[in-house]
């Protein structure tokens, strides 16, 4: 009986410190949240959506070229980054054993864990060099940031497929490029999906490398060997600024880049859903 | 009755390992062979070797001919991906693709062999369902997903899946051995229903089933082939005494 109480107490005790923990890990993502909304929101009119940045001294003005600029940025980044990490990753679940396959493997081990500002400065080297300051240039640093991201978890989920849905497949008279790109791939889709996602989502986010390779912008987009405007710059260059309505600019962009993240994530979730 | 399979010095390998040696044996066409023997003994690898899916696993190798329809499926220039097509398969465990209805279970195989005509593959599914005896219990649910299906159900679900490309053999991997009796009982009877059009190879761990479903009987020990014949006189007057041995429980 004493053992019970003893069990209970501690089965008390361990939930405590569980929910504590679960508190603890939510109260600094909240509180950001909670900040960025307050200050962001008062600063989101309807200017903000539909204007370039503002002079300095010029009181009206928005992110509009930001969001224009970070939606091409990643578009193009995703053009390159997506069917490059689709197919290591379909590389490495299929023919993983081999010593290519392995030193692959190895090789996005590495880069996933190469900062991201050394990238920015590799994108800088082979191209801002010779066409100079522009989104093809940030475009290709965050595709190089996207492709291990991609890579790894596509490899996961395509692992995470039976075999015996494999041979189903293939015992119907599939070959097996077919089975991979379509039972297999069908089979995984929203791992894959969500994995393409959150390599998305840290792309939109990344300032140092687009900082290196494009630079900061404060006109629409005017081409790709040009630089865009992008909203992770503008948080880091507004925030730093001493004027006020740049400053305001820097919270407004932190709450429209959070709620692009979001969106992107919402939207694909309402894709996917199937069975 | 004409043979559907003539098996010549069939051998196979894991690696190393040696699991089929030196098989010699004919198939009839339009009837149900049932393999048995204990487990390890090749069964699985057996029929795995009819229809070129033993060398999908790394390491396997196969030597020996498999003839079928007179031509060998392992000569030079045969695609494995034909012979597939014109030999199905059913596993151990029902293995429906779990993001399709079931609907798209049974329309897939023909879906990724390009036929894209709605009717030609509403009434391949309907026609599978039906010969698979699962066409009035899911008529209605057919967007539902496959996987939402009981157990017994999947595997008919698979049976439905195996013969909607048009195969001439469907060979059987235990299909029974992960279901409840009454679901047993119903695969059964779709066994003893789809011998009148197919070629139906059936490798089963349960001695009765192969008394109650089979016409011809092979017994497999230790990758060898001991005893082959007709059912009936491979239970009733065995040639072998290992066979007999085996049959009455003595070893498993």
């Amino acid at each position: 009986m004493n053992y019970y109480r003893l069990r209970v107490f501690k089965n008390r005790l361990m939930q405590l410190l569980v929910y504590l923990a679960l508190f603890s890990a939510l109260a600094p993502l909240l509180s950001i949240l909670f900040e960025v909304i307050r200050r962001g929101f008062s600063t989101i009119n309807f200017d903000f959506f539909i204007k370039p940045t503002p002079t300095v001294g010029e009181a009206r003005g928005g992110v509009a070229n930001a969001i224009q600029g970070t939606l091409i940025t990643i578009g193009f980044a995703s053009l390159i980054g997506v069917p490059v990490g689709l197919m290591s990753g379909i590389f490495l679940s299929e023919y993983g054993e081999s010593k290519l396959a392995v030193a692959v493997r190895f090789l996005h081990d590495v880069l996933s864990g190469i900062p991201s500002i050394v990238i920015g400065v590799f994108a800088y080297a082979l191209i801002t060099r010779s066409i100079g300051f522009s989104v093809a240039a940030a475009a290709f640093a965050l595709a190089v940031i996207m492709i291990p991201i991609v890579t790894r978890t596509t490899e996961e989920a395509l692992r995470l497929v039976p075999v015996s849905i494999r041979e189903a497949a293939i015992a119907l008279g599939i070959p097996r490029w077919k089975t991979t790109i379509t039972i297999v791939f069908s089979s995984a889709k929203r791992a894959i999906v969500t994995g393409i996602l959150l390599s998305t989502a840290r792309i939109a986010g990344e300032s140092a490398p687009v900082l290196v390779s494009m630079g900061f912008w404060r006109w629409w987009f005017a081409g790709l060997d040009r630089p865009a405007a992008n909203l992770a710059l503008n948080i880091f260059i507004f925030a730093m600024s001493p004027f006020e309505n740049w400053i305001a600019l820097a919270w407004g962009s932190a709450l429209v880049l959070i709620l692009l993240v979001l969106g992107i994530s919402v939207a694909t979730r309402a894709f996917t859903r199937g069975y | 009755m004409a043979s559907k399979f003539e098996i010549q010095n069939l051998n196979a390998w894991f690696g190393l390992k040696h699991v089929l040696k030196n098989i010699n044996m004919k198939i009839e066409e339009k009837a149900v062979t049932a393999i048995i023997g204990p487990s390890g003994c090749g069964k699985t690898t057996f029929i795995r070797c009819l229809n070129r899916m033993h060398e999908t696993t790394p390491g396997a190798r196969v030597s020996g001919r498999v003839i079928f329809n007179g031509v060998d499926i392992y000569g030079n220039g045969v695609d494995p991906v034909m012979v597939r097509r014109k030999i199905g398969m059913v596993f151990q465990k029902p293995n429906p693709f779990p993001m399709m209805s079931i609907y798209d279970n049974v329309a897939v195989g023909l879906k990724l062999n390009g036929v894209k005509d709605r009717k030609i593959l509403d009434a391949a599914v309907r026609r599978s369902l039906e010969l698979a005896n699962l066409w009035d219990e899911v008529k209605d649910d057919l967007n539902k997903p496959g996987v939402s299906l009981s157990g017994g159900q999947q595997q008919r679900l698979c049976i439905a899946r195996a013969l909607a490309v048009e195969p001439e053999v469907l060979l059987m991997d235990e299909p029974c051995s992960a279901l409840d009796p009454i679901a047993t009982a119903k695969i059964e009877a779709l066994i003893r229903k789809l011998a009148e059009n197919y070629t139906v190879i059936i490798v089963t761990h349960n001695i009765q089933q192969a008394a109650r479903v089979s016409d011809y009987t092979a017994f497999f020990y230790l990758g060898e082939l001991v005893e082959y014949g007709l059912t009936k006189q491979i239970f009733e007057n065995p040639k072998h005494e290992l066979t007999e041995r085996y049959l009455t429980g003595e070893f498993g």
